[in-house]
């Protein structure tokens, strides 16, 4: 009797059958550090933006809003600096090393979303929120998920270089230029974080329409049961 | 890539693989009160540390044209205490101890007896907001040289006489921007802005520029930072 037939006997009849490995270790790791990073990165920058929640002239001052303390982190200005200065470099160490770990595995061809993916976009909205029909996946992400996910990475890049005009609009003088000046580069900062923040939404949204398997995914590597499989 | 299909002992790869995000974990050590402090001070010390690194003596302040310039009256008045605190402008005299030559007092009239510095910039506060004015003063750069500081010195530290203090690190004192400022908008400063001496920095944070100065010190170990460094704010922020 084959090996690999005798495995096959061992899975118990209520066990997997089937499962594919679809997340890397590194991609697990950064996924998640960079998930609390990112959590400690609103929450504080939440709690600094309170200390002038405007993005106008300090006199007079205009607030925009006044941002509940209970939805922010850090306690006090002083206090969310220390959460935002100390969590930038664990997010922007995941960052770097989710980049690398990306571009020398050739797994960004899994996400990255590039010309021939247009096309696809528009049945997979139909799909999703016109009731059309489910277009056949030909590969592990549909184009709709590569246009997100590649969103989101380059949105987690404009994060970080905003960030860097804002504390170094001298040092980076270059880039609080691109941006603007200090002044706009503050704003494009408090907005690229609304834009990750909608990207994190319609994320979990669709984590928890595609279940319990899907998810233990993003913590084993291994999907069981894969709805999708591309060999 | 590929995925690869597994028919075997699922459950238990499983747990291996899920064992192996234990490093994860370790970022709960934020949530203990008896480490969250510590570490976070951790984190400011090396943000601190990076941002001196990242200074370049080179790297000019932007500079800006008279029609950028805010109203002088729209210019924020920002103090921890009091917006006066009553000095007597006639009888003021800044007092100089520490590594220098010649320690003692100076005169208002012997500071602006150095090359005067007029400069447009950004004005740049903690909490986000930022102003463009018109500073004038004399280099601090050149009355350190006046006083004979000692060049292998570390810091400068102020004092004020709304009991604010200061430091500075050595390099940025030196900064060819950095002035000790008797005048905004070609008028000698008025009291609620500092008068009659006060920091203007561009290279740093709002909070670094403190008004009112009666002491100024050369010193190679700071015994205390800043007013607002020593409840936690970054003790370099350079800009």
């Amino acid at each position: 009797m084959a090996t690999r037939a005798t495995a096959v006997d061992d899975v118990k009849a209520e066990e997997v059958a089937e499962a594919v490995y679809e997340h890397p270790f590194v991609i697990r790791l950064c996924h998640w550090v960079n998930a609390v990073s990112l959590f400690v990165m609103v929450g504080s920058g939440l709690q600094i933006f309170r200390a002038f929640p405007s993005f106008g002239a300090k006199n007079p001052q205009r607030d925009l809003i006044n941002w509940p303390k209970s939805l922010a982190l850090g306690g006090w200005l002083g206090g969310a600096l220390q959460w935002h200065l100390t969590f930038m470099w664990i997010y922007m160490g995941t960052g770097l090393l989710y980049l690398a770990y990306q571009i020398f595995s050739g797994h960004y061809r899994r996400v990255l979303f590039v010309r021939r993916d247009i096309r696809g976009v528009w049945p997979v909205v139909r799909h999703y929120f016109f009731f059309g029909p489910k277009p056949p996946l030909r590969e592990t992400y549909n184009p709709l998920q590569k246009h997100a996910y590649t969103s989101a990475i380059a949105l987690g890049v404009l994060s970080v270089l905003t960030g860097l005009a804002i504390w170094k609009p001298i040092q980076f003088s270059w880039l609080a230029w691109l941006m603007g000046g200090f002044h706009w580069a503050r704003l494009w900062h408090f907005l690229i974080m609304w834009a990750l923040l909608a990207f994190v939404f319609g994320h979990l949204v669709m984590v928890v329409l595609h279940g319990w398997n899907n998810f233990v995914s993003m913590l084993t590597g291994w999907k069981k049961d894969p709805e999708n499989h591309v060999e | 890539m590929n995925p690869r299909t597994d028919r075997r002992t699922f459950r238990n790869v499983s747990r291996r693989e899920l064992l192996k995000l234990t490093p994860v974990v370790a970022l709960g050590a934020f949530a203990i009160p008896k480490l969250q402090v510590p570490l976070l001070k951790i984190g400011l010390r090396f943000s601190d540390w990076a941002s001196a690194r990242l200074f370049r003596t080179g790297h000019l302040a932007p500079t800006f044209q008279d029609s950028d310039l805010a109203p002088f009256e729209k210019f924020p008045v920002n103090d921890y205490d009091v917006d006066d605190p009553g000095i007597d402008l006639d009888k003021w005299t800044l007092t100089v101890t520490g590594a220098v030559q010649t320690p003692g007092t100076y005169t208002l009239a012997q500071i602006q007896a150095l090359p005067k510095v007029r400069q447009n910039t950004r004005h740049v506060c903690v909490e986000g907001w930022d102003v463009i004015g018109r500073f004038g003063g004399a280099r601090l750069s050149d009355f350190l040289h006046m006083i004979g500081a000692d060049p292998t010195a570390r810091f400068v530290t102020v004092e004020c006489a709304d009991d604010y203090y200061e430091s500075l690190d050595f390099a940025t004192a030196t900064h060819p921007q950095t002035l000790l400022c008797y005048e905004m908008y070609d008028q000698l400063l008025t009291r609620e802005h500092g008068a009659p001496l006060r920091l203007q920095i561009p290279t740093k944070i709002g909070y670094k520029q403190a008004k009112y100065l009666t002491h100024l010190k050369v010193a190679h170990v700071l015994d205390r930072v800043g007013y607002w460094e020593d409840q936690g704010y970054s003790e370099y922020y350079g800009l």
